[in-house]
């Protein structure tokens, strides 16, 4: 029934930007919304739309972009926009892209490419929606993206710890006091890595950060350009939930990178490349900063003894310098720093 | 088994005759229908619709996208989201995968999504158990989803037809729930008369989500933040819609008559020997055969005893049906399932026609009763208890203030 012609589904064509002034100057993300001043997660919107353009749809799980986005009467979004559920981002797209083929391919509807973006912050896609982002990234017939903002707390209920919480870090739900001086005790999960290592059929995973507005921008066009499902995980400063002056956001995205704890790295088919300072770090070429230099700018890490920093480097050093894959892939040779500070 | 052996059914120009089960007979439907988005997950004992399904496409026999999600909380979101984009879309559950998948079935209503779930009912184990019981699909009454209880294969593969144009409907756009008694009606075959395509296609037209279509050429925000602003309009809606279906419902009926040649009277329930009753036991899905067996033999004795099997319980038909049980010298209600410390301690429906007589000027006793929970089988002998146990109110006149457990060890 299905011929492969009636079956595939046509792809946009969306060129790389060849530097920030070749940016599209058309913007779909606009006014209408009520983000803190300085919110990272704000811009990543922005970026994400400006690269897909307008034939695009995307649907949003609940979190910061969601509420402090579309508040009823107003809406930041040119293009159509829809909630989804805390952990639905996976199931969105699916349940969106698959509808348009159905359609499509039964001639219900005109053929032509739609970009399907479905977005989720930490808690949501990394830790409750985990699994339907895996299933989605197996159901290699649809093509979509799901892209993870990471403010790295449950920032819209006021700043929850989640699994991409960095350790240590002071949130409502791990708040540090004389008894208990690190509350929350998880490393940060290696979300992008996982789910390209155990999805081999998706063809595109990236990690990004606003930071790099072009870098960024291109990768979103590949994930939509390449077909099958698609996921980018990006590394989103937050002022409220991270304590900090609302104007060092950029800044702080940057000092991610450069100290190492936010490597930026693509999949794309099979292929791993290192890409901007991460590229340098891994070669050599950049000397990674001390941690000291992003952790002591925010308060979320105010509490940290040289004792806690000192044990943040160490897992840092040992991503880069004992990781099978650096900054990627965990695997070593030996068991690194498994003990905390007391 | 291979998938070409293992299709009984077959779509021709004329009408045809197959011997299905329940589920099958939904699966059918659901070819019929043109179904675009399909998604399942595994449990006993709907699965067996999909199964079948996937049969079917596996044949070359229907055309839908079949996505096998990863949890019952996916499965009812793709199939959400799908429907938000225009497409048909069908899913299902039984029990606790019914539960899973509760955070996207509160949420359909108001998206205003004419999905189609069908749920096998089945107890809410633990403690295992794979039988029948109603508190699956009851859980999700009061959300605003069209609710149907079928008794039959046939009614099955009509009420699916007749559930899609209701739902698809721009005065109603509700999802609605197609409740089939797990084994009694899921596992068990009749012979089921299967329609040309051709009076589906004239009786379901396609499904037109108009300007409410999530798609590039029209661009809305669907689900803002509304907060106590705008809540309130928006259930309100809803609650319009889920007014509006009674009248659709009777339309598509009526339609349904015209074309298929088949007639469900009332669509909202069914009477069985009411004209001359002078008690009557109400209740839902196949409880109607062992009830509709005892009748025929006490009729046979003489006595006067009826049956009302409720088919819609979302939209409930409490005018109609609060008017005819108003007449009876006592109704006894029979639920299969419970609704522990609710009034009375009885079950959810029994409260329901409680609540749908007090309107009445007349008001007869209600006994309430609850079996055949977890499947157990409701036998001939609890039948004639039941009876009995309502012919006794009728004669005293008053309602008993508890309620009965039938079958059940002391
Ligand atoms: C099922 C469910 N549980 C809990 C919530 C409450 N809730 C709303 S937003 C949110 C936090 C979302 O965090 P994240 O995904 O990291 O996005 P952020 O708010 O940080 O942007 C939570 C827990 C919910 N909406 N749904
Ligand atoms: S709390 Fe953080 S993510 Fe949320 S709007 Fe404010 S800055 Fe943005
Ligand atoms: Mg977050």
């Amino acid at each position: 029934m299905d011929s492969p012609e009636l079956a595939t589904m046509p792809l946009p064509v969306l060129e790389p930007i060849k530097g920030v002034k070749k940016a599209p100057l058309e913007e779909y993300f606009t006014s209408g919304h009520r983000t803190c001043q300085g919110c990272e997660s704000a811009l990543v919107m922005k970026l994400m739309i400006k690269a897909a353009g307008p034939r695009t749809v995307v649907l949003g799980s609940t979190g910061c972009m969601y509420v402090a986005n579309t508040t009823y009467y107003s809406t930041p979004w040119v293009v159509p926009w829809m909630h989804t559920q805390l952990g639905s981002s996976g199931s969105a797209a699916v349940g969106t892209a698959a509808g348009y083929r159905a359609l499509m391919r039964k001639g219900k509807i005109k053929k032509e490419p739609i970009n399907v973006i479905s977005f989720c912050g930490d808690i949501g896609g990394a830790d409750m929606g985990l699994s339907a982002i895996s299933a989605a990234l197996q159901h290699v017939d649809y093509n979509h993206l799901i892209l993870l903002y990471d403010n790295e707390s449950a920032a819209n209920t006021d700043i929850q710890a989640t699994g991409s919480t960095p350790y240590g870090a002071v949130t409502t739900f791990s708040p540090t006091g004389p008894a208990k001086r690190i509350f929350h005790t998880r490393w940060k999960k290696n979300t992008a890595a996982m789910l390209a290592a155990g999805h081999p059929e998706c063809r595109y995973v990236a990690t990004v950060c606003a930071s790099y507005a072009v870098d960024f921008m291109n990768r979103v066009r590949r994930a939509l350009t390449i077909g099958g499902p698609t996921f980018i995980h990006s590394f989103d400063p937050c002022p409220k939930g991270w304590d900090y002056d609302p104007m060092l956001s950029h800044e702080l995205g940057e000092l991610a990178v450069l100290t190492g704890i936010w490597p930026l790295f693509e999949v794309e088919d099979h292929t791993l490349r290192l890409y901007g300072k991460s590229k340098a770090i891994a070669e050599g070429r950049q000397k990674r900063l001390p941690v000291r230099d992003y952790l002591l700018k925010q308060g979320r890490f105010a509490h940290f003894t040289e004792d806690d920093i000192d044990y943040f480097q160490a897992k840092i050093d040992d991503m880069w310098t004992q990781w099978l894959i650096p900054g990627v892939l965990p695997f070593a040779a030996e068991v690194l720093n498994d003990t905390p500070p007391a | 088994m291979d998938a070409e052996t293992a299709t009984a059914v077959t779509v021709a120009a004329a009408e045809q005759e197959a011997l299905i089960s329940g589920s099958e007979a939904v699966a059918v439907a659901s070819r019929l229908a043109d179904v675009d988005v399909i998604t399942a997950y595994p449990i006993r004992p709907y699965d067996t619709m999909m199964q079948y399904v996937a049969k079917q496409i596996a044949n070359g026999e229907q055309d839908a996208e079949y996505i096998v999600a990863e949890s019952e909380h996916s499965q009812f979101e793709i199939a959400k989201h799908a429907s938000a984009v225009g497409a048909r879309a069908l899913c299902g559950s039984s029990g606790v995968g019914w539960c899973y998948a509760f955070e996207a079935i509160a949420v359909t209503p108001a998206l205003r999504l004419p999905l189609l779930a069908m749920v096998g009912n089945r107890a809410l184990d633990d403690p295992g158990a794979f039988g029948t019981e109603h508190n699956d699909a009851l859980a999700a009454r009061d959300l605003g989803w069209m609710h149907v209880w079928v008794d039959t294969a046939q009614e099955a593969l009509d009420v699916t037809l007749i559930a899609y144009r209701v739902a698809e409907d721009r005065r109603v756009f509700l999802p609605c729930a197609i409740s089939t008694d797990g084994a009694f009606l899921t596992h068990s075959q009749a012979l089921v008369k299967i329609p040309p395509r051709a009076w589906v296609d004239e009786f379901l037209p396609r499904y037109d989500r108009g300007d409410l279509r999530f798609h590039p050429d029209n661009p809305i925000t669907i689900a803002p933040q509304v907060n106590e602003d705008w809540l309130m309009e928006i259930r309100r809606q809803t609650d319009q819609a889920m007014r509006n279906a009674r009248g659709v419902l009777e339309e598509a009926y009526r339609d349904f008559r015209r074309i298929f040649n088949r007639d469900y009277g009332n669509p909202f329930f069914e009477e069985y020997y009411t004209d001359d009753a002078e008690i009557v036991l109400v209740g839902m899905g196949t409880l109607s055969m062992p009830v509709k067996v005892v009748i025929r033999k006490l009729r046979a004795e003489g006595q006067r005893v009826g049956f009302v099997r409720v088919r819609w319980f979302r939209p409930f038909d409490y005018e109609r049906l609060g008017g005819l049980l108003s007449r009876f010298q006592a109704v006894g209600v029979v639920d299969r399932d419970f609704s522990m410390g609710s009034p009375y301690n009885s079950g959810v429906l029994a409260n329901e026609i409680r609540a749908t007589l007090y309107g009445q000027p007349k008001q007869p006793p209600v006994v309430s009763f609850i079996t055949g929970l977890g499947g157990r089988e409701v036998t001939i002998p609890n039948v004639r208890e039941m009876f009995e146990h309502t012919r006794k109110a009728a004669e005293t006149g008053a309602s008993p203030r508890d309620t009965l457990w039938i079958g059940v060890r002391a």
